[in-house]
């Protein structure tokens, strides 16, 4: 069973909303959909649904073209980002649908529906409606509706975007295993590039209704192949700028001449992109030190173990996380330290040309 | 203090309210000559005379019967026209379907005296005329629209994703519709439903002009209430008294779901 999705292409209007999207999923393998709102993951996975129509190219399905098969009669699940479940009917019924609809024997459909509710701990909701469920509920019923069905091809729309950071990260853990059982293609499409990282198996990063890059996940985040792959997979966003070289002088985009090359050393002359991750933005107080980065603090956010201080350097707001909680004062000065090993380095066409070394400890241990 | 002055202030409203369906329920419950003689605010001689009459003379009961013949089978085909209309108005983009769906509700701006002609003459020819299938279709001309704009608005407060999942889930559109579907709007159902019943019963200008023996609405036998001595008062308050009746029972059991739909705003 593999999905080949060959040029697909969708346009609404004069809009191009999917372009000329090539992808290959395999069964049994967890594939992400990495992507900001409206880059198009939704409507991808409606078109590999096939609840809306391409307007170019093809879906195979085992070498079989899918664009005249109703959806009905493919074997496709999908899960919703909001909580999507029959009103009318009670949980169980809920998680017995599709069975139902297929005409599986009673007893079948009892042991599928138990063995589902027994996995996502619905077990004593099985005679309420949806609307007497919590929310985290009411989407586990819709993760067993499609987990029962044993589709051979499974859609996660970020399923886990409108719950509650516990449960969270308890599903996001066993969704993967209890579909993996059934050797089912996966697809996950998430906003969130932590998320990602997590889930593993194969990553394609969507920008503006492109695919960016695809590749093992862990290797898309260490060496994204163009800037737009670079901010996708960076939450919170890629810090950047614009410089240009020539003859061993680096200036970056407001005449600044900094110090030494070593960002761009070995490169030759031209313009290009650097971009940097929040853990690798080292901020302190101002020391006046000439390959820093000056600046005043615009906004500290505190999540608990860690702080993301903003810092406006004048041509671009940086963001620099710390561990623990600091208290740097929106309107304090501060300075913002860059590792030349650590940063990516773009071409003027947004192309990868280096990207940080991976490093066997994490980036948190080396700041603090 | 304040409790007291609303509870006075109900009181009139309420009053106000029953007075004249109070004042005809009295009047169905006397002699003509106890109407004619003077003020009474009670029947002084209770006759059951008049609903008698009713019940008993086939020109009257018939009247009835015809009635509520063409406004069930009115309410069961607007409604079940209405129904695809209305899904299809909510779920699916269509070159003009703005337009139409405009143009619906301009059916309900015309006068009934409009239609009251053609109805009449095209009936005729197919020899419609004078049944309660005449009334019936005649009175889909505004109950289709305002059914199909009621529903339309229950149907688009139905997320589509629930239609999408059940095509994922392999039903097909029938099984959909009716299994999971209708369900969802039954409160639209029935708040249409009762808008259907209540302008075909209490229409009456096509009613009469269509029909003349054999499917003569109520409306218009207690137009013919005259006779040598004069009119039969205490007769047409007993047919105002049950003409009521219908409605009142209909009202009982949907007031529910009307609360719902003005909720919706579509009402």
């Amino acid at each position: 069973m593999s999905l080949v999705l060959d040029h697909v292409g969708l346009t609404v209007g004069q809009e191009v909303v999917i372009n000329d999207v090539s992808l290959t999923f395999e069964r049994g393998t967890m594939n992400v959909l990495l992507g900001p709102t409206l880059s198009g993951k939704t409507t991808l996975m409606r078109l590999m649904a096939g609840l809306d129509k391409l307007t170019a190219g093809t879906i195979h399905v085992h070498g079989k073209n899918v664009a005249g098969i109703p959806v009905r009669r493919r074997s496709v699940a999908m899960v919703y980002q909001q909580f999507v479940n029959y009103p009318s009917l009670t949980v169980y019924e809920n998680i017995a649908s599709p069975l139902r609809v297929a005409g599986l024997p009673k007893a079948e459909i009892e042991d599928r529906v138990t063995e589902a509710s027994r996995v996502l701990r619905l077990d004593p909701f099985l005679d309420r409606l949806p609307a007497q469920l919590s929310g985290g509920q009411q989407q586990r019923t819709a993760i067993a509706r499609a987990l029962v069905k044993r589709a051979e091809l499974v859609l996660l729309d970020e399923p886990l975007a409108n719950l509650d950071y516990k449960l969270r990260e308890e599903l996001r853990e066993e969704l993967p295993r209890l579909f993996a059982e059934s050797g089912t293609i996966l697809v996950y499409a998430t906003t969130e590039p932590a998320e990602a990282l997590l889930l593993g198996g194969t990553t394609a990063t969507l920008w503006q209704g492109r695919v960016t890059q695809i590749g093992a996940t862990p290797l898309v985040y260490r060496k994204p192949a163009n800037i737009d792959a670079a901010r996708v997979f960076s939450d919170p966003p890629l810090n950047e700028m614009g410089v240009t070289k020539s003859a061993s002088q680096v200036t970056l985009s407001d005449g600044r001449a900094l110090t030494s090359d070593a960002l761009l050393a070995g490169l030759p002359d031209g313009a290009y992109r650097i971009g940097f991750r929040v853990e690798d933005a080292r901020i302190g107080p101002p020391t006046g030190a000439t390959d820093a980065f000056p600046g005043v603090v615009s906004v500290t956010e505190i999540s608990g173990s860690e702080s993301f201080v903003h810092l406006d350097v004048g041509f671009a707001t940086w963001v620099s996380l710390v561990l623990g909680v600091h208290d740097w004062q929106p309107g304090a000065a501060a300075e913002i330290r860059i590792d030349p090993r650590r940063v990516f380095v773009f071409d003027a066409a947004g192309l990868l040309l280096r990207a940080p070394e991976a490093m066997s400890v994490s980036p948190l241990a080396v700041m603090a | 203090m304040r409790i007291q002055g609303r509870g006075i202030a109900i009181t009139i409203y309420l009053l106000a309210l029953f007075l004249p369906i109070y004042w005809l329920l009295n009047m169905s419950f006397k002699t003509n000559g106890e109407i004619m003689s003077g003020l009474n605010f009670w029947p002084h001689h209770v006759t059951l005379r008049n609903y008698a009459h009713i019940f008993t003379d086939p020109a009257w009961y018939l009247g009835f019967v015809h009635s509520l013949t063409y406004v069930a089978l009115n309410t069961v085909i607007s409604v079940s026209l209405a129904l695809p209309a209305a899904y299809a108005f909510s779920r699916y983009r269509f070159i003009g379907d703005k337009h139409l769906f405009f143009w619906l509700l301009s059916n309900l701006m015309a006068p009934t005296a409009v239609y009251a002609m053609p109805f009449f003459n095209l009936y005729y020819s197919i020899g419609l005329f004078d049944t309660v299938w005449a009334v019936a279709l005649a009175h889909c001309l505004f109950n289709v629209p305002l059914a199909v704009w009621i529903l339309e608005g229950f149907i688009s407060g139905v997320p589509r994703e629930i239609d999408e999942t059940a095509a994922l889930d392999g039903y097909s559109f029938p099984r959909f519709f009716i299994k999971i579907f209708l369900p969802l709007i039954a409160n639209g159902i029935g708040v249409a439903a009762f808008f259907c019943f209540m302008f075909s019963w209490v229409e009456q200008l096509l009613a009469t002009t269509l029909t003349t023996v054999h499917a003569k609405p109520i409306v218009a036998v207690m137009t013919r209430v005259y006779s040598a001595e004069g009119m039969d008062w205490g007769l047409l308050a007993a047919a105002g008294v049950l003409t009521m009746v219908p409605g009142a029972i209909v009202i009982w059991f949907v007031r529910n779901h009307i609360a719902k739909g003005f909720a919706l705003g579509r009402v």
